[in-house]
């Protein structure tokens, strides 16, 4: 069965839609907002993908002459201290800072979609175990934990993916594990058992499903903050290391003093964070009234 | 009720306890202790001499061991020598403690001033204009990074004023200290209220759902005393329990603002400790933002019980 039916939901909305572009059209007119957030989206993982091709500049070439210098024709964005371009490191940072926060939102939504499962499903001594340490995992906030992980891991890209992805487990895992509880109940699974078919298979091909909804929702507003946790780490110095141009980062080289003398330095590594969590949200919270009944209003 | 409360009680100190070990192991998987540190700095030194470092420090016990030591210590108030200062680590937080409490303090009075009755017109104004730009406020709110919030603020001090506010010297009088904390509280103030504001909406949105708003409505109470007496009261229930989740945001936001604005709280603390590697620092720090949020969420769960009679925990 399918667990997500666009089809009914645009049917039910009385749409007269023919193929996938008028459908997401009519979405995008019921729900303008995440329309907007959904082409921002699109437009950093644009940026980011093509980064080589659309970024005026080399975001290393350092170059002495220009160094802080202020935005003009050539550097619409202006130079840092070492007189590199600005607007190219933000759009190569959007390649750090995509790669970082769906790299962890993918990496903690698998391992909490596998904790979860099977603490749904085989429950006992195992539930009990992982609710326990679920229930430990929680009791710090996720820039808390993200930051010890990330000092105790060591500064690189891989370690802070890890370090983001390591918190974001528990909500995961507990919205799959109530999920399969509920699911693991009703008629079809029933049915399913009933056939022969194993636990393993059940779980995969009937509980997995039906809890790909609330899992997108989730997601989609994880995305969000771990993308504001690697801005965060990176500008407390704990994230993404030289070379990578990471927006955090920019922001933080000495920024109280770039306050005073190069205000582009602050504004618009700042924009570009802002603009990303933002798109994302918008997104996620206009996914979450197309996938979720419940919160429909 | 009383069963509930033991269980869950004992829970929260199962939690504790897995929250220390889960830190103490976490400090010791860094490559390279504190020794190494200072030794690569000072560029090559006598092993011998680090290892007389080492065996001062308590370094060269077997972790649980040292694992023994810390708990032992922390159960009698001794929370051991901070690596960096030399100074008992219990005298280097301690003070720190009222500043970052002042702060989170005035940073809720702001997130619920503006989270509350902004949540409250935007559901009741639900897919009106005003509702719209409420709702993008309060999304922005939650996708400003605070750091970059803070130093917008502090951009916009030196274009007005032609001066950064940060922390410099102690403040003197109580006037000193509230013009202080003022900036810094309201930049995160501003995320945590989107936070309050988003969930006292659809919170309310929930309630004005029910019969019970209906009948109130078709007895012909006016609007004003549907919306603010009859649902609000329901409404904000469900608010007070997001306190704990607010306090784990709250405590988030204040470590970037207080590195930002410079302000010697613990948040600020924190940061500089775990730069440091300071490990007495980091893991009693650490263990107190731990046992503030798990005792805020106990205090929250036990509230809502008592505030709505609706809810009976079951032994």
């Amino acid at each position: 069965m399918a667990a997500i039916d666009h089809r009914r939901e645009l049917d039910r909305a009385g749409a007269n839609v023919e193929g996938w572009w008028s459908g997401a059209l009519h979405l995008a007119r019921r729900y303008p907002l995440g329309a907007v957030g959904g082409a921002i989206v699109v437009v950093f993982v644009l940026a980011a993908i093509f980064a080589d091709v659309v970024a005026p500049h080399d975001p290393l070439q350092t170059d002495a002459g220009r160094s802080l210098a202020p935005p003009d024709a050539s550097m619409l964005f202006g130079a840092d201290m070492m007189g590199r371009d600005m607007m190219s490191r933000i759009i190569h940072g959007a390649r750090i800072s995509l790669a970082v926060g769906i790299g962890s939102t993918l990496l903690g939504g698998c391992i909490g979609v596998v904790i979860g499962l099977m603490s749904g499903y085989l429950l006992g001594w195992f539930d009990l175990l992982t609710q326990r340490i679920i229930d430990i995992m929680q009791a710090l906030p996720l820039l808390v934990m993200a930051l010890v992980m990330a000092a105790s891991l060591g500064p690189s890209l891989e370690n802070t993916i890890l370090a983001i992805s390591i918190p974001l487990v528990p909500q995961v895992a507990r919205v799959v594990r109530s999920n399969t509880l509920s699911l693991r109940e009703m008629p079809f699974v029933e049915a399913a058992r009933a056939g022969g078919m194993t636990e393993w298979r059940i779980a995969v091909r009937h509980v997995l499903p039906n809890t790909i909804a609330p899992l997108i929702v989730l997601a989609t507003a994880q995305l969000g903050s771990a993308i504001l946790t690697e801005a965060s780490l990176s500008f407390l110095g704990l994230g993404v290391p030289e070379p990578y141009p990471s927006w955090g980062r920019m922001l933080s080289e000495s920024a109280a003093e770039y306050v005073r003398v190069a205000p582009w330095l602050v504004i618009f590594p700042g924009i570009a964070i802002s603009a990303a969590v933002f798109g994302t949200n918008l997104m996620g919270d206009a996914l979450r009234d197309i996938l979720d009944p419940r919160e429909r209003s | 009720m009383s069963t509930y409360l033991i269980r869950r009680f004992l829970l929260m100190i199962l939690t504790l306890v897995g929250m220390s070990i889960v830190i103490f192991v976490l400090l010791r998987l860094v490559p390279g202790n504190i020794a190494d540190i200072m030794f690569d700095s000072a560029g090559f030194v006598d092993p011998a001499e680090k290892a007389i470092i080492e065996a001062e420090l308590g370094l060269d016990q077997p972790i649980p061991v040292q694992y023994y030591d810390w708990i032992a210590g922390l159960l009698v108030g001794d929370l051991g020598f901070s690596y960096v200062s030399e100074m008992p680590a219990i005298d280097e937080i301690g003070p720190r403690i009222p500043i970052t409490a002042k702060l989170a303090a005035l940073s809720l009075f702001f997130s619920v001033l503006f989270g509350l009755p902004l949540g409250v017109i935007s559901a009741v104004r639900q897919n009106t204009a005003l509702d719209y730009v409420l709702r993008v406020v309060s999304l922005s709110g939650l996708s400003l990074p605070s750091f970059w919030l803070a130093l917008l603020i502090l951009m916009a001090c030196v274009a007005w004023f032609g001066a950064i506010p940060i922390y410099t010297d102690t403040p003197e009088s109580l006037w000193d200290e509230l013009a202080l904390y003022l900036l810094p509280s309201a930049a995160v103030g501003f995320r945590a209220s989107a936070l309050i504001m988003r969930l006292t909406r659809s919170s309310m949105l929930e309630v004005l759902r029910q019969d019970y708003i209906r009948t109130a409505k078709a007895k012909g109470a006016p609007d004003n005393s549907v919306n603010y007496v009859h649902a609000l009261k329901n409404a904000v229930l469900p608010v007070t329990t997001i306190i704990g989740i607010e306090a784990a945001f709250l405590i988030g936001g204040l470590i970037i603002t207080e590195t930002v604005f410079n302000i010697p709280g613990v948040a600020h603390f924190l940061v500089e400790a775990i730069l440091m590697r300071d490990y007495p620092i980091v893991q009693n720090l650490v263990m107190f933002i731990a046992i503030i949020v798990v005792v805020i969420n106990f205090i929250t769960d036990l509230a809502y019980a008592a505030l709505d009679p609706r809810i009976k925990y079951a032994d």
